[in-house]
């Protein structure tokens, strides 16, 4: 590590750095805008200026931009001399000029870094008296809230969503004084990243629209670190939460997950919470099929009556439920009755690729090390769709080519637009098979659409190629031999391959391919990553037991009259299972208690329905995707009789075995009591610190120091008060008092440092600028690669011969709509199309069937009406279907359905 | 990448020459600039429906081609008068004597800075800086660079109607 002099002081920085992060790192206040640690030094802003010297004897040195310089080994810099002051100073000053006064009633105000960095040069008093240019701004969608006067024309927006995020509707306009940020035109802005705009901008340019319409400033939110559950990657986040309402979700950094960015769904799919829908008491349903509001003894009493002795009772999980809610729930009915809550096919997905995880010898990725891969291939997932903050992830793995291009002429990696010049159009190979097109096209060095069988056979010519005692794939079309020998070798020749599959094509086959291919591969260094659907896919997966009854099975129960009382957690089985079998599942199981935080079909089934609390009011263990357990605390307490799902059933089981649920008084103790019974989750507690946990003797505050209106905020009620509620069962307290400073990732409600309101303040948390957080990366890995186990690939797939009387209905799933909680956030669900098919033009043509028009879809007893789509990367013999849309009917695994124009169209 | 080869909205003189500025670039997107200046030859300015049809023949986004567009203070996004004048506002120009030529500019013609005439022989335009500062103040009127000016130079230019007009690519 070399040694650098600032203001003569040594300080040993990291090879390779830039003095700015050198600064940053050694905890040096040295004020910067247009430099990210993700985005790298563009040296725009002139703002992290310096005075560096040639040796001791030079007294005069010349002014250097921070984020440009490289360190290197004796190199000299003042930082609070006059002239490096005075330089940052007029800086600041200029960029102010065009700068409104309006920070009172700016959203960013409170946690703005261009505030901060005013007030850290000391730019007190705005001398311009000139007028100020103006701006219309624009309509941008209802995610994010456009204000352009407030820019200081820094890049950093451009910078991140066009170069880092891949969009291409946001540009810079116009010139010198007069730089516009916006789209060419008013409109939603088509990244489904844009919401990380709120945190990129420095100041108030983009804010978060949801926020901006029942605003709370940050100093007034009170916050707990928490766990998307939006899809299966367990991003990081930050919970705030003001007069019982979840107010907005941040970014929580986590070097390995998330790092600096969430997706849409992510950020603004947890305004569910707020849902005025979401049950609030216990009901009993009575004689009218109403329900009546009741007590929660009563409830309890009611559950024990239908669930005590003799009682044949059952249950089903729920894999967006924590592992202690399907713990507990396992615990109370017994392993033999109790289901994961998924359908046979998906549980057999993942107990499939939860076996491949373990025993397939190549390492499941985080989000980082995909970022690092240099090849790729993905078999059959939609990335975007599926799991979105991957296919960010995936968008820097093409750049590892221009890395390597820049290593070989030592220009370092900060130095951002020397890199990408340098690169241009060279990236790293991403090779996409999937069902239609995806929204990786753009950066993809092949991209093809097949069916599942195909996607399946290609995969296994691929390994094929890669390894020769594989059986070779016979039939195989000549320009599909090639692209696997092109694929094959382009994995071949990385140092860091990556194969990518998942659950979205419910095809086994797929996913076989994909291991086999990464078993074929002989690097150390080998990836293989899947896809799943929920936040808790895999968790449920590891906690199954092999006696456990599947969802069939239960289904046969409950219509031979064998179950009488059946319990679902959080699960609407009318999103699992086609829609007669579940009816007859509910309606034959005797008595049905649901408990859920949102109100849904298979509650309004219900015999007795318990509110429970969402993610934002409670705490659990979610496993995601890469097998990291992760857990969420409650950023608020729920209202009324809602409480997490964990509570009603260990108050049930009290009720009911107290001698097995008495030992588990509290959150902790269950997730000991899960861990100690399920061997594959032994390392569960480690996910995060526990209720014990204490810094220098102090719970964590949820609340910053600055929290104001706390005794007014229910003066309407009464004038006295509330003591503030005690938590129990978590480090976390509800108040300003308490730890700061240094904590584990896993600890982080909300980020602040003297002098840094912003969320640039992460850096003081962090060991190294952009590196781990210094008390711990949050999470425990719960799989790490084994040695392989000796694996036989699955007998080859018939080739798919596309048939003229159906199509095969590939699910296709959308960010916004095909995931049940986050479309039902207001700002989401504008997003959210309506159910749709999607339709080559030859089959389009053979169906008479136009783009807008509907068309009627038929396969077993369901019979459904979409609007048609015109996608000319649909496989011949299929079609696309919009997967799990709100409105749209169940898809069961494997369907091929008739197709008729609803009015006047001819039949297939 | 390659250009989207049929235009419903450009015309087929527009495309020719587009595709041959196409021809000796290593991208469509490469001759942004160039395909804007015979956008605007053919048109006279560039319009929102323009913008469309050529980021879409470039393969490029509205947005960015518009970033290319609104940058250069010669590509016109409003529709511009008969000839166009473009006034130094730079720093050598300004200190020349910038505002008194445009306060004598505006007061003759009767119109500010981004406007055009009523007859809709001129609009009145500041450029950033015509690459003559050791002969400032200049300014541009249609293709011709004037040099050294003042405000009797000023009325001579004005007053004899004589120009080159603009559009020449």
């Amino acid at each position: 590590m070399p040694t650098i002099y600032i203001d003569d002081q040594p300080y040993e920085v990291p090879e390779g750095d830039n003095v700015l992060q050198a600064c940053l790192s050694a905890g040096l206040d040295l004020p910067y805008f247009c430099w990210h640690p993700a985005m790298g030094s563009v040296g725009a802003c002139r703002q992290c200026a310096l005075v560096q010297f040639r040796d001791e004897q030079d007294t005069q040195g010349r002014i250097v931009m921070g984020c440009m310089t490289p360190v290197a080994e004796g190199a000299r810099f003042s930082m609070q001399g006059p002239d490096a002051s005075e330089f940052r100073s007029k800086i600041i000053q200029s960029l102010m000029l065009n700068h409104p006064h309006d920070c009172p009633v700016c959203a960013e105000g409170g946690e703005c870094h261009l505030q901060d960095m005013t007030v850290m040069v000391g730019h007190r008093k705005r001398s311009y008296r000139g007028r100020k240019n103006t701006h219309r701004n624009q309509y941008l969608g209802p995610l994010v809230h456009h204000e352009m006067n407030r820019c200081i024309a820094c890049y950093r927006c451009t910078r991140y969503y066009n170069d880092y995020a891949g969009g291409t509707d946001l540009a810079a306009q116009g010139a010198h004084d007069h730089v516009y940020f916006g789209r060419q035109q008013d409109g939603v802005l088509e990244s489904e990243f844009a919401g990380n705009l709120v945190e990129v901008c420095p100041t108030g340019v983009f804010t978060d629209k949801p926020l901006v319409n029942d605003y709370t400033r940050k100093w007034d939110l009170q916050s707990a670190p928490s766990v998307c559950v939006g899809c299966a990657l367990g991003c990081n986040t930050s919970v705030g939460e003001r007069y019982g309402k979840l107010k907005r979700i941040h970014n929580r950094y986590n070097t390995e997950v998330n790092n600096y960015f969430l997706c849409d769904r992510g950020r603004y799919g947890g305004n569910f919470v707020n849902d005025e829908s979401r049950p609030l008491f216990a009901g009993l349903r009575n004689q009218q099929q109403r329900y009546d509001a009741i007590e929660q003894q009563q409830a309890l009493d009611t559950l024990a009556e239908w669930c005590g002795t003799g009682r044949r009772v059952a249950a089903i999980g729920s894999p967006r439920a924590s592992l202690e809610s399907n713990y507990l729930l396992r615990r109370l009915v017994g392993v033999e009755n109790f289901n994961s809550g998924m359908a046979d096919h998906e549980a057999a997905l993942l107990s499939q690729v939860h076996g491949l995880l373990a025993s397939n010898g190549v390492v499941t990725p985080s989000l980082q090390q995909v970022e690092h891969a240099d090849a790729v291939f993905i078999l059959g997932e939609d990335v975007t769709n599926t799991a979105p903050r991957l296919a960010l992830a995936l968008r820097q793995s093409v750049r590892s080519k221009a890395f390597e291009l820049a290593a070989e002429l030592k220009i370092p990696v900060w130095q951002d637009e020397a890199v990408r010049v340098l690169a241009q159009q060279q990236r790293s190979p991403l090779h996409i098979v999937a069902m239609s097109d995806t929204r990786l096209d753009d950066v993809a060095a092949s991209t093809a659409a097949h069916s599942p069988d195909d996607i399946a056979r290609l995969g296994y010519a691929v390994a094929a190629a890669l390894d020769n005692s594989l059986p070779a794939i016979e039939d195989l079309a000549s320009d599909l031999q090639s692209r696997a020998q092109q694929i094959a070798d382009d994995l071949r020749s990385a140092s860091r391959p990556l194969v990518i599959s998942g659950t979205a094509s419910q095809s086994a086959a797929v996913i076989d391919a994909a291991a086999a291919i990464a078993r074929a591969l002989s690097q150390t260094d080998k990836m293989l990553s899947f896809c799943l659907p929920e936040a808790n896919s895999l968790g449920v997966a590891m906690l199954a037991d092999a006696q456990q009854p599947s969802f069939s099975e239960l289904t046969r129960r409950s219509n031979n009259g064998e179950i009488d009382t059946l319990l679902v957690l959080e699960n609407d089985l009318y999103r699992r299972a086609p829609q007669s079998s579940v009816e007859a599942l509910l309606k034959n199981a005797g008595k049905v208690v649901v408990l859920d935080c949102v109100d849904t079909a298979t509650m309004s089934c219900s015999a007795l329905a318990l509110p429970t609390a969402s993610f934002a009011e409670a705490e659990g263990t979610l496993v995601s995707s890469e097998a990291r357990a992760q857990r969420y605390y409650p950023a608020f307490l729920p209202a009324e009789q809602r409480q997490p799902a964990w509570q009603w059933l260990k108050q049930m089981g009290q009720q009911l075995q107290p001698a097995r649920f008495d030992p588990l008084p509290h959150f902790d103790d269950i997730t000991a009591a899960c861990a100690a019974d399920c061997p594959a989750l032994s390392r569960i507690a480690e996910a995060g610190p526990n209720a014990g946990f204490r810094i220098r003797g102090l719970k964590v505050p949820r609340q910053p120091h600055r929290y104001s209106g706390r005794t007014a905020m229910l003066s309407n009620h009464n004038v006295h008060e509330p003591k503030q509620p005690v938590d129990e069962d978590t480090p976390l307290a509800f108040t300003m008092e308490g730890a700061s400073g240094a904590r584990p990732g896993a600890l982080l409600p909300f980020v602040w440092a003297p002098g840094w309101n912003s969320n640039q303040s992460v850096h003081k948390f962090q060991s190294r600028v952009g590196g781990p957080v210094s008390g711990g990366t949050a999470g425990v890995r719960l799989i790490e690669p084994q040695q392989e186990v000796s694996h036989s690939v699955l007998p080859p797939q018939p080739v798919f011969t596309a048939s003229d009387a159906v199509l095969w209905l590939l699910p296709l799933h959308r960010i916004f709509g095909s995931d049940e909680l986050s479309a039902r956030a207001p700002a989401v669900a504008e997003l959210v199309s309506q159910p749709f098919i999607q339709l080559n033009t030859t089959s389009a043509h053979r169906l008479n069937l136009n783009e807008g028009d509907y068309a009627i879809l038929s396969w077993a007893d369901t019979r459904c009406e979409v609007q048609v789509q015109i996608n000319d990367a649909i496989p011949d013999g299929c079609a696309g279907y919009g997967m799990d849309l709100p409105g749209a009917a169940w898809l069961p695994p494997d369907t091929h359905a008739s197709i008729t124009a609803a009015d006047g169209g001819s039949d297939v | 990448m390659s250009a989207d080869s049929t235009s419903t909205y450009l015309s087929a003189a527009e495309c020719t020459e587009i595709d041959h500025e196409i021809s000796h670039a290593p991208t469509p997107a490469a001759v942004a600039i160039d395909a804007l200046k015979i956008v605007q030859a053919h048109r006279g300015w560039v319009s929102d429906d323009s913008l469309t049809a050529l980021a879409e023949y470039l393969g490029m986004s509205a947005a960015e081609l518009d970033g290319i567009a609104t940058f250069y203070s010669l590509i016109y996004r409003k529709p511009v008068g008969e000839q166009v004048i473009s006034l130094c506002d730079s720093v050598t120009c300004w200190i020349k004597g910038y505002d008194r030529l445009q306060a004598h500019i505006s007061g003759r013609l009767g119109v500010g800075l981004g406007e055009t005439t009523a007859d809709n022989k001129y609009t009145f335009l500041p450029a950033p800086c015509l690459g003559a500062c050791d002969r400032a103040p200049v300014m541009m009127l249609g293709d011709d660079l004037h040099q050294d000016l003042d405000e009797k130079k000023l009325d001579q230019i004005l007053q004899s109607g004589s120009f080159n007009k603009g559009g020449e690519v």
